[in-house]
């Protein structure tokens, strides 16, 4: 197990390292000039050339991105452009917001679809079950963005129930900022529940047909106890893969919903980013996403030893 | 083991039987029309005693008993006669009385060990999880009884395999596992579908030991499925040959086998290789297809297959089982003559 979880860091290192040079040129090749932003339409060439040097724009690619991995690898990320604030401090000021998203996303997601998928699988083909796939069919169907303005429309301005936008840190006022994450988290759960809907119904219907549950039920257990204990513990297996990746997708921020929703988070930084070609920040935001990727990816690959026991590492 | 039966081992059948069925029949709804699956079985199982139940794939042999544990799925599946278990007729039970039954009284070990077993859940659970249920027992009562089972079962390191996983197993442990799980709460009856079907021939003479010599133990009534009637020979007392549905001939094993009386029966004995005969040049095979239970033929179900259909009323009417021996019934108009090889009409 140990020597496993070191192969997979070193992977990851080797991943990293190679979407560290992705992301690097990918920025430093798409056309527009950060400093010719930063200083406006006029501007005096004088100080357009230092500022390129104190932002070390004007060395060759390789030797900025050498500069860029080395710092990164202890740490920092440079300075901001635009603000001149130090990245690193920038992204950890931005990560609750976005953790508190995903995670409070894929509570609605898994809420949802155990309890669809599962009703659904058990009653196949009746009206619960099409309801249902209706209901999933339309989670994955709709726009998030667009489901998150009807949701700001409605509870947010119609009904006042919820607050529109905008995030309060649960540190400051924690009924505040649950308050703040409902909307947000129903609107990017329920599309992450609804792809997750369908993998467990069919887990479920799978597991339902399969011989150890005949077994089960041959020895006079309780649905329940079958149901539990048999079936959703075989149909957890294919769906972790599945949370997983949606909860790595939560993670690389929701840029979308978290403008619609002013949410202050990695996603809405990095929004803010491209727009003001703010190099640093931007290469930053990207290379944590890629972290939480692989991270995730492990995470979920050692819980799959846990839930299955046929595989061992 | 005990290849053939000698008088002395023949199960007392005096007694009061186990489980006494009557005019079993069992049918579903499909798009197709109504599939009538098992018509109108009817036997009794005497405590000790092995019954056989052979037949092809579709003759409605697992989903009769299958009905007898209340594991027919209604609807779509609909479940009709009367099962008799202790006076009482099982038929009648709510799903909390089955769940009762089931595991309990009647224990049922299936064809395939390797995905009968859950396989995340370690060995020791799915041994002990009914035993919890149904005696009632502790945790660590329940752990000490499973070790010994599984030794009795033939598992070598009992205590610890408990915390083992299905796939640490080969195929002839996991059915040793199996019957474990089966014996566990001291069944009266054991219905086993096909335990040897799935595994290899010398492991399938050890299971067929072991299961004869925990009948013995254990006192159960053992109703034993196959469409091997080689493996049928070795374990059963009394043979029900099954096709489309119904039973088509009854015979003590050594009656069935020396005296086979029904052209179903013959041919099935025909298609069955024997060890050092040379006289019989090759092996049979029974034309056609089993019947499609949607659409089961008029008069005999057997009669678009057989060689003989020498009496007029094979076209138009059902032949009931009448005697045509000691405890020997057969579902024929045809008298088959004795002199007849298995298999020898079949030969084209």
């Amino acid at each position: 197990m140990t020597g496993y979880i070191v192969r997979r860091v070193m992977q990851a290192a080797g991943v990293l390292f190679g979407v560290s040079i992705l992301v690097f040129l990918l920025i430093h090749v798409v056309p527009g000039d950060p400093v010719r932003l930063a200083l406006g339409t006029r501007f005096d060439p004088e100080t357009y050339e230092a500022l390129r040097q104190r932002a070390g724009l004007d060395q060759p690619l390789i030797v900025q991105y050498f500069n860029w991995i080395t710092s990164a690898a202890t740490g920092d990320l440079g300075v901001s452009f635009r603000s001149g604030r130090p990245v690193t401090q920038m992204i950890l000021g931005r990560l609750p917001a976005t953790l508190s998203l995903a995670f409070g996303a894929i509570v609605v997601a898994l809420v949802m679809s155990f309890t669809l998928g599962t009703i659904a699988a058990l009653r196949q083909g009746s009206k619960i079950d099409h309801v249902a796939t209706a209901i999933s069919q339309f989670g994955i169907s709709i726009p998030d963005f667009w489901m998150g303005i009807l949701l700001i429309l409605l509870f947010g301005l119609q009904l006042d129930l919820l607050p529109p936008s905008g995030y309060v840190s649960p540190l400051d006022d924690p009924w505040r900022f649950l308050q703040h994450l409902v909307m947000p988290a129903v609107t990017v759960g329920v599309v992450s529940g609804s792809i997750l809907t369908r993998f467990v119904r069919s887990s479920v219907l799978e597991a339902l047909g399969e011989d150890y549950t005949r077994t089960a039920r041959s020895k006079g257990l309780r649905e329940r106890t079958i149901l539990v204990g048999h079936i959703l513990r075989n149909a957890l297996i294919p769906t972790i893969t599945v949370t997983g990746l949606q909860l790595a997708y939560l993670l690389s921020g929701v840029v979308v919903i978290e403008v619609v929703f002013s949410w202050s988070g990695l996603g809405l930084l990095a929004y803010d980013a491209v727009l003001d070609r703010d190099y640093p920040v931007l290469q930053g935001a990207v290379l944590l996403f890629a972290v939480f990727f692989l991270l995730v990816n492990l995470i979920v690959d050692l819980l799959y030893s846990y839930v299955d026991p046929r595989i061992r590492y | 083991m005990s290849q053939t039966q000698t008088a002395a081992e023949v199960p007392d059948r005096s007694g009061d039987p186990v489980l006494e069925v009557r005019d079993l029949r069992v049918r579903f709804g499909t798009k197709r029309g109504t599939a009538e699956a098992v018509n109108g079985l009817h036997y009794d199982l005497y405590p000790g005693e092995t019954l056989g139940i052979v037949g092809e794939s579709g003759s409605g042999k697992s989903v009769s008993t299958l009905a007898l544990m209340g594991l027919v799925p209604e609807p779509p599946g609909r479940v009709e006669g009367e099962v008799s278990f202790e006076g009482r007729n099982l038929l009648d039970n709510t799903e909390a009385q089955w769940r009762d039954v089931r595991g309990n009284d009647i224990a049922m070990i299936f064809q395939d060990p390797m995905t009968s077993l859950n396989p995340v859940l370690p060995i020791g659970r799915q041994v002990t999880e009914h035993m919890l249920l149904h005696l009632g027992m502790s945790q660590s009562e329940a752990n000490d009884r499973a070790v010994e089972l599984l030794e009795r079962v033939g598992l070598s390191d009992a205590r610890r395999r408990l915390d083992s996983y299905p796939h640490q197993l080969s195929g002839g442990m996991r059915q040793r596992v199996m019957i474990a799980i089966g014996l566990a709460c001291k069944p009266k009856v054991l219905i086993a579908d096909e335990p040897t079907t799935a595994l290899d021939v010398t492991i399938q003479a050890q299971i067929v030991e072991l299961v004869n010599d925990l009948q013995d133990e254990f006192e159960m009534g053992v109703i034993w499925i196959s469409h091997d009637l080689g493996v049928v020979a070795g374990i059963a007392d009394r043979v029900l040959v099954m096709y489309g549905g119904r039973v088509v001939e009854e015979a003590p094993v050594d009656e069935l086998y020396a005296d086979p009386s029904h052209p179903y029966t013959l041919g099935l004995l025909g298609s069955l290789p024997v060890l050092g005969r040379r006289d019989r040049e090759e092996l049979t095979a029974i034309p056609g297809l089993p019947p499609d239970p949607v659409d089961l033929p008029r008069g005999c179900t057997f009669r678009p297959r057989c060689p003989y259909q020498l009496d007029e009323r094979c076209e138009t009417e059902r032949p009931p089982l009448r005697d045509v021996g000691p405890a020997h019934r057969s579902a024929c108009f045809y008298q088959v003559p004795d002199q007849e090889e298995p298999g020898e009409a079949f030969d084209v």
